[in-house]
This record gives structure tokens, sequence and C-alpha cells, in this order.
């Protein structure tokens, strides 16, 4: 009988996919903002705890050849801050080698 | 993760992988041979390119020959990818779909008007490579809009398919569809009305700031309060600023007016289309602490999280921030006394309910 997805009983109200719920939770924001002249900083809050962030900066900083450092913020934990903008690299990197999915990440800034 | 562990692996020994650099050095390439294309018209493209690409040639090994060369080649063809830059995720859907002169007949249109479709395929496909350069968006529209477009077009001139004896292709049967539905019932084949809005008019006031001078205006037609416009600019942009005396919002840093375009289609897509019907006309309601966007045609509802400029570095000098700190006269925790674009920060308490509410996506028309 449960084989015919037809009669397979569903409970609306039961509350959606657990999964879904943690990804609401766990955006990962790239952040950009403007120093002076056209100087920018990138922001990565909100990194998975099984990154190791320590890690994942010394990955950042070499391979986009700058500097950054790790912000511990009261409300939101410790982020890793990127000197120049590096939106994209960042993007690129998490979503091809770390593996994130992309839903997950939000890039803002102009 | 295992990924990971051997990029640290790499790292560690200190001659990295030739191919590896290999890889750096193009995603190099993309980068700027983007911003070049920011900046210069298409026409002018392929002229400016060489004289960039040449000392580049000239600087770097032969490595960076090739990554030369497929610099080259995007620009001209952009079908041709490779799968590892990061940079040309979005040109697949650029390549498959045909988009014959659409593409530079549309793009000059859409500077001017807000296009809707453009925003959600944009979200789609990777929100935010859009807004960075501002040509590809456009592009991702073409190539998704252009199997009801070519419908138009391709479909008239041609039906000699009809009655041969071959399987008739996918395309071939939707233009015929679709030329049928136009002739017999024009407002259901729709063309849609295009939602327009007037472009920003962004001017520099001085070296640091920047004028947005039509806000008002464009909130008004957004039908949404400034504050919350001005709350998400402020918050996308990193920044802060004022309204001056006429109306007209001053921000923090230099942005160009295609900087402050991008952000706004955001906020659009997100605050002012209805995610069922698509429709621009929304209401936003807020019932204590959530917002709600209502749709005025469709009349379903859906709950939109509330605006959060979230992590701001410091940017500025330490001193002044010490003396401001020291000005205040209760140094409580800063949101209390927080300027505009800090109050999106919300309270711990409201975050948790909006969680545990959130039905961002699940939009339920209401009859």
């Amino acid at each position: 009988m449960s084989e015919i997805q037809n009669f397979q009983t569903f409970d609306p109200f039961a509350g959606g996919d657990p999964i879904d719920a943690t990804e609401k939770e766990g955006y990962i924001h790239i952040r950009i903002q403007q120093r002076n002249g056209r100087k920018t900083l990138t922001t990565v809050q909100g990194l998975p705890a099984q990154y190791d962030q320590k890690r994942m900066l010394k990955i950042f900083k070499k391979d986009f050849a700058c500097n950054g450092t790790l912000v511990d913020d009261e409300e939101l934990g410790s982020v890793i801050q990127l000197q120049g903008d590096q939106r994209a690299k960042i993007l690129g990197i998490l979503t091809t080698e770390a593996g994130i999915d992309r839903k997950q990440i939000k890039v803002h800034g102009f | 993760m295992a990924d990971i562990e051997e990029k640290l692996d790499a790292m560690k020994i200190e001659d990295q992988d030739p191919e590896f650099m290999l890889d750096l050095s193009m995603k190099k390439k993309k980068k700027k041979s983007k911003k070049v294309e920011e900046e210069v018209e298409e026409t002018q493209d392929a002229q400016e390119a060489a004289p960039a690409g040449d000392d580049a040639a000239a600087e770097e090994d032969p490595m960076a020959m090739f990554g030369d060369l497929k610099k080259k080649k995007k620009k001209k063809v952009k079908s041709e990818e490779d799968g590892a830059a990061p940079a040309g995720e979005e040109q697949p859907a650029d390549g498959t779909t045909e988009s014959f002169d659409f593409g530079d007949m549309k793009k000059k249109k859409k500077k001017k008007k807000v296009d809707f479709s453009a925003f959600e395929d944009g979200q789609e496909q990777g929100g935010d490579d859009g807004p960075r350069d501002a040509d590809d968006p456009f592009a991702e529209d073409d190539a998704s809009s252009s199997p009801f477009k070519a419908s138009g077009g391709v479909g008239d001139a041609e039906e000699s398919w009809i009655g041969t004896t071959r399987d008739y292709t996918y395309t071939e049967l939707l233009s015929r569809v679709f030329k049928i539905l136009r002739q017999n019932n024009p407002d259901l084949a729709g063309d849609k009305k295009r939602y327009t809005i007037v472009p920003p008019s962004v001017m520099r006031d001085g070296n640091k700031k920047t004028i947005f001078a039509n806000v008002a205006d464009i909130c008004k037609r957004m039908r949404r309060p400034p504050e919350h416009v001005i709350q998400f600019l402020f918050a996308e942009l990193g920044t802060s600023g004022s309204i001056d005396g006429s109306q007209r919002l001053v921000i923090k840093g230099r942005f160009q007016q295609k900087q402050i375009e991008a952000v706004l289609r955001r906020y659009i897509v997100e605050y002012v289309t209805c995610k069922t019907c698509k429709s621009p006309d929304t209401m936003l309601d807020k019932e204590n602490r959530l917002s709600f966007v209502v749709c005025q045609s469709c009349g379903s509802t859906r709950s939109v999280s509330a605006i959060k400029s979230g992590f701001q570095a410091q940017t500025g000098k330490r001193a002044a921030q010490r003396a401001r700190a020291a000005a205040r006269i209760s140094p409580r925790k800063d949101h209390t006394t927080a300027p505009l674009h800090q109050q999106g920060r919300e309270h711990p308490y409201v975050g948790q309910t909006a969680i545990g509410y959130d039905a961002t996506q699940r939009s339920a028309p209401t009859i």
C-alpha cells in the first residue's frame, strides 16, 4: 500500500523540513564596506562551525593575496574580515571547494 | 571538507602546484576583464581589451597567456567556459538558449527600466553575480525570456514544419502555441506590463558623499515607506547617511548610479514583488514586529524578514570612535541609541520568534 505514492498521508501541520529550518538560520553573509578612497573591506559572517575559521582565513589570505583578520562580535560570533573586495572570490571558494550550497550564501553590497 | 584538507596541505608545501597557480591567475584575469566590461560600452570593448591583454601577457609567464586567451574568448563568444572559474557560473544559461540580437536591443532599453523578470532570474541563478557586473543579469534575462520573445518573431516567419513527418521540436511547438494564443487572446499571451521605476538619480557630493536625489519619488512608486527603503540601502551598502532639506538622501561613501540601482533591484525582489504572482502591486504590513508583504492583485501574504545590517567592521578612526563612546551619557549597548542604519539589528527575542514563524517562502494565497 505504501508504495503507491498518492496513498501516503501527509501532515501539513507537521512543520517544515528540519534541514530547511537550519538552513534558514545558517545564512553566510558576505558583505562589503567602503573605506577611505577606493579601498574596501569584505566580511564573511556566519560561517558554519564545521569550518575552522582560522584555517579558512589562512586559505583566503593565501589565495586572494590580501590581508585579513578574525573579528569577534558579541552577537554574531567571529567574523572573517578581508582587505579589498573579495566577494566573488569567496563565493567561488565556498561553493566549489568547500561545497556550501549557493542558497546558503548571501552576498550583500552594490 | 576533504577539499579543504587538500588545500591546506598544498599550502603547507610552500611551492605550490603549478596547475593551482594557473587556476588563480585565470581567476584574476576574469575579474579584470569584467571590470573592463563594466566601464566601457560593448562596442569599445574589444579595443579596450587588447592593450590590457598585451601588457598582462608581457609581464607574466607563458601560463598567463592562457588566461589571456580565455579572457578574449569570453568577451567575444561568452559560450566557451571552463567549469573551474566561479565567475563564469552564470554563463551556461546564456549559452544554451539563443539570444541573437535581442541582447543588444533589450540591454539598451533596460538601462532605464526596472525589469522584474530580470530580478527573479538574477536571484535564482545567484543573485549577486548580478549586481556586480551590471550587464550580466540582463543577459540572463534575455536568455530566459527568449522562448517567449522568440515565439513572436520566429513564429510568424516560418511554420513550414507543419505537416512534415519529422518530430517537431519543443521550441517550434511552443512558438506555435504562443502565436495562436496571441491571435485569439492577446491579453493572456501578454507581453507583461512592465513595471517601471525611474532610474535613481545619483550624484556626487564633494569627495566622500553621494546624493541620491529621487528617493522619495522611487519610494512612492514602490509604495514603501522611505525609511524602510533607506534602511535597506544603508544595510546593503554598509554605510550611513541622512536626508537633507529637500528630501534627498545623502549617503556616505562613493557610489555610482548602477550600484544604487542594483541594490534597489534587490530591494524590489525581496520586499516589493509578490512571489506568487510576481506582481509589484503589494503593500507592506507590519504586525507586532513582523512584516508581511500583502499582494493586492492575488491576495497572498508573505512574511519578509526585517532588515538587518549585520556585522559592521570598524572603518573610521579609532580615536574618534572612542571619543564618541565617551561622549555618550550611558555607555550601554549600541543598538538602543543606534543611528538609523543600525536599527535593523533585531532584538534577540524578536529574532527567535521570527525564525519560529518564518514562512518566507511559504506564501499561502488567502481567498
